[in-house]
């Protein structure tokens, strides 16, 4: 290849690269006044509550709220339990990243797609299934008269249930790819097959795994919906916590001190993962990942096979199985059916609504996501952006990472006055879960818009195509298929958003999530059972979107 | 003329890809520009097109500054090294691009569309997915598709790179006779000497951002203008020697050189036809290092005591064997010196 080429590629000289960033900086526009205006300003409106009292800053309010015991308590066993939580999804999971990376065998491709299944589950809905396999009652309780609600067990497990796609698909996305003419060429150089694995693949690996192992860590330090259903009163995670002072201690400020702890924390973590995502980008030979996988040959890696199956069947399969059999145990569909009728004091309206609400909140929020998304997405696509706009690119993971409690909690107490009071607007809800739902737009455009080489744009122009043209002559039908694979993951975690929905959903308007908490807060078999079968409608809707969009779904589509 | 370059210059980082380079195209003329990878070719053809902007000088087509007229505002054409046809579309969709963005009538397009086919030697192929298509018939759709808007220039990033040997071959004398009956003015860049050769009417060859030699073919060949161009085009012996009157001094001791040579301390190129082999006892002793067969000849390379390897091109039965003495005289028509 020329040399000059490459060279050629990447360097515009200054005119053209200043009048390249203002048109980057005005497709950045929308997005960034979005941002600051539901993401900046309510951070800025928690500090200012956390940290003001009467009208004086005083940072020593910090030291204040996390030396109290209880709180010191919550924080330590956040801590815990992510890392725990961590090396558990490691265990069980890289296993599993293997055999699907580079084994072949009948049923991988819908196998693949049904262990991601989980990541996109609503946290309701995953602890709602552990609440039937190892609650009271449960499946566990009935056969062996075992309960794990009131251990730290659950949790643990209902963690890995959500994690282990991140794992299979960090890791072995990239294991699939790596050649493995490497680990060969390492073979004739006389290493024995261990030595090789070790010397060579594992360090191409160990970036990933890093990676991934951050990830676990942040979505399990943030944890919200399934320690506030499988946690009882003895477990709480910092997210717990601020929703437990927000709304039954009344007591915002200490809330807003904790929101505060939590977002340094997640923003050092999210630092330690970019660092991270930059090292995984060093040059390694990659192939097409559909040529690596082979037969799996003698008995080691059948056993492999066979305990990565095992533990799919038990620890995904199982919980999502005995949740919809549960929601099915009374004659006649009755859970279903009570779900249409007057639910008495639990809900101003019958919990059937909730779908509809949640149906029309998840496609408003997710227009105003893909709008974002992609703005943002086509703006941060240049190979040349500056440091400015890639510093965006990390600030728009921010609301993924400091979790949607953050956002909901923010939401509350800075839109609710004016000039922005959007309190009775019913927009409040689904703008958070856009919020939510805007990450995950741009890493999957992002890929995708970067991948699209630029000498087609070139070709194009040298054709007579204006810059306008070319973006809908050669951009567009490339993306289209990721803006669709865009639109459904920001439907889906839209319909699946909890912690940010919680705080300002309106009691007489609840979404799926709201509604299923609700009814699990409640005693009695019949509510109990009509949390079921509300769990059970959104797991299939979610989980019907996914594999929609797994089909949809090229290699190169993002990387969720 | 159509086609003139004025001091252009284009700088990355500090470093010049193009250094005040001038050239001009006339009306009809094909014109090759030959350099080795990193030489500026390509950024030569990027910046007329308008993909990259100068840092001084100018671009003109047809006596008209092109500072500011963006790309698709130019009307040439220019066909990359790689293709680059639009995945997404199939050959006809590809050919009838340029077409669209003119803003062509839909029967016009198809007329055009099938009359390239035609003349590229695709009929027919207008439904076929570009993905399915072998390497020289991408090549076809390619040029297709550069011509459909009629450019005023038609340029050529490395036509025939990536094309096996005979098909190559095969191509460029369709392109050069298509050229031919189209009028078609075209400036093309190849590292690839024989490509350019066939091709062109006149060959440029690069050198670090600059022109090192320009002229037709015959020109180029018979007389490269100094050793980077000599050695650029496959020669190897080539030497410093003091010219004076009709010999040379050389580390290869006298040579002779033609009459109207230019005098003093200079580069000398004897070509491989121009090294005589003669008996041990006379001329320069040598011992023949190596021979490799070339089809037509055998290339012998030489070895002298005290001096730089001559390399000789001889018949296939007269060849030596490899620790053969041999002597070496050589023959005046085929020595240049060079500037």
């Amino acid at each position: 290849m020329d040399v000059t080429r490459t060279e050629v590629a990447t360097r515009p000289s200054g005119a053209r690269a200043r009048r390249g960033n203002a048109a980057r900086l005005g497709l950045l526009a929308v997005p960034v006044a979005f941002f600051a205006l539901f993401f900046a300003w309510p951070v800025a409106a928690i500090v200012a509550r956390g940290l003001r009292v009467d009208g004086v800053w005083r940072l020593g309010r910090i030291a204040d709220v996390v030396t109290q015991s209880d709180i010191r308590h919550v924080l330590w066993f956040t801590t815990w339990q992510a890392l725990a939580s961590t090396a558990l999804t490691l265990l069980v999971a890289l296993p599993g990243a293997y055999v699907f990376a580079r084994l072949d065998f009948p049923g991988r491709q819908v196998l693949r797609a049904v262990v991601t299944v989980p990541f996109v589950l609503p946290t309701v809905v995953v602890g709602t299934a552990f609440l039937a396999l190892v609650g009271r009652g449960g499946l566990l309780d009935e056969v062996w008269g075992v309960r794990l609600d009131t251990t730290v067990w659950a949790i643990l497990l209902a963690h890995v249930f959500f994690n282990y796609a991140v794992v299979v698909r960090t890791v072995g996305g990239l294991w699939a790819q790596l050649d493995p003419r490497q680990e060969e060429a390492a073979r004739m150089l006389g290493a024995s097959p261990l030595r090789a694995w070790r010397r060579v693949t594992l360090p191409a690996l160990a970036p990933a795994v890093a990676a991934a192992a951050l990830m676990v860590f942040l979505f399990t330090f943030t944890s919200f919906g399934v320690v506030q259903i499988l946690g009882g009163p003895t477990f709480s995670t910092l997210e717990v916590e601020i929703y437990r002072q927000t709304s039954e201690i009344f007591d915002l400020s200490t809330a807003a001190v904790l929101t505060i702890v939590q977002f340094v924390a997640v923003g050092a973590i999210l630092a330690v993962h970019a660092w991270t995502v930059r090292r995984r980008e060093s040059a390694l030979r990659l192939v097409d990942a559909s040529v690596t996988a082979r037969r799996p040959r003698g008995a080691g890696q059948w056993a492999l096979l066979a305990g990565v199956l095992a533990t799919v069947a038990v620890l995904l399969l199982l919980p999502l199985a005995v949740l919809v059999q549960r929601s099915l145990d009374a004659p006649d569909f009755r859970y279903y059916r009570a779900l249409t009728g007057d639910a008495g004091d639990t809900f101003l309206v019958p919990p059937i609504d909730a779908i509809g609400n949640s149906l029309q909140y998840a496609l408003a929020a997710t227009a105003i996501a893909v709008v974002i998304g992609a703005l943002a997405a086509a703006a941060l696509a240049r190979r040349d952006a500056g440091r400015l706009v890639r510093g965006f690119d990390a600030l728009l993971m921010l609301p993924l990472g400091v979790s949607a409690v953050t956002v909901g909690f923010g939401f509350l107490i800075a839109l609710d006055k004016p000039p922005l009071d959007l309190r009775q607007s019913w927009i409040l809800v689904p703008l958070a879960q856009a919020l939510v739902g805007v990450p995950f737009v741009v890493r999957t455009m992002l890929p995708v818009l970067r991948a699209v080489d630029a000498r087609l744009r070139e070709a194009a122009a040298v054709l007579g195509a204006s810059p306008w043209r070319v973006w809908r002559e050669v951009d567009l039908p490339l993306v289209r298929r990721a803006l669709l694979v865009a639109a459904g993951f920001a439907f889906a975690v839209s319909l699946g958003e909890f912690g940010a929905t919680v705080f300002i959903a309106r009691p007489d308007n609840p979404t799926l999530p709201v509604a299923v908490a609700r009814l699990l807060g409640r005693p009695g078999d019949l509510n109990y059972g009509q949390a079921m079968a509300l769990s059970t409608i959104l797991m299939v809707v979610c989980a019907v979107a996914l594999l929609v969009l797994e089909r949809l779904r090229t290699d190169r589509t993002g990387e969720f | 003329m159509l086609l003139s370059l004025e001091d252009a210059t284009v700088r990355f980082g500090g470093r010049a890809v193009l250094d005040a380079v001038g050239l001009d195209v006339a009306e009809h003329e094909v014109v090759c520009v030959l350099g080795p990878s990193g030489s500026g070719k390509s950024t030569l053809l990027r910046a007329v097109s308008g993909l990259q902007p100068l840092d001084a000088g100018r671009v003109l087509l047809d006596d008209r500054d092109q500072a500011g007229v963006p790309a698709h505002k130019r009307g040439v054409g220019l066909m990359f090294q790689d293709h680059q046809l639009f995945p997404q579309r199939d050959v006809a969709g590809n050919v009838a691009f340029g077409l669209r963005m003119h803003g062509a009538s839909r029967s016009e397009q198809q007329e055009r569309v099938r009359e390239l086919l035609d003349l590229v030697g695709l009929p027919g192929a207008e439904r076929r997915a570009v993905g399915a298509l072998s390497g020289g018939e991408q090549q076809r759709v390619a040029l297709a598709r550069a011509l459909a808007p009629r450019p005023r220039l038609l340029m050529l990033d490395e036509p025939l790179g990536q094309l096996d040997r005979s098909l190559r071959e095969r191509l460029v004398v369709e392109l050069r006779e298509l050229f031919g009956r189209l009028g078609t003015t075209v400036l093309a860049v190849t590292h690839d000497q024989g490509e350019a050769f066939a091709l062109a009417d006149r060959v440029v060859v690069m050198r670090d951002g600059r022109i090192a030699q320009s002229g037709t073919p015959l020109e180029v060949w018979q007389r490269p203008a100094d050793e980077f161009v000599a050695r650029f085009l496959g020669f190897e012996n080539v030497v410093e020697g003091t010219v004076a009157g009709e010999a040379a001094d050389t580390p290869w001791g006298k040579v002779p050189v033609p009459e109207d040579a230019p005098q003093g301390t200079r580069g000398l190129l004897v070509r491989p036809a121009g090294v005589r082999l003669v008996p041990a006892d006379e001329g320069l002793r040598c011992t023949v290092a190596a021979r490799t067969f070339k089809a037509t000849h055998v290339a012998v390379h030489l070895q002298p005591e005290d001096a730089p390897r001559l390399e000789a091109a001889c018949a296939l039965r007269e060849a030596p064997e490899v620790g053969d003495l041999v002597g070496v005289e050589f023959d005046a028509a085929e020595i240049v010196v060079l500037g």
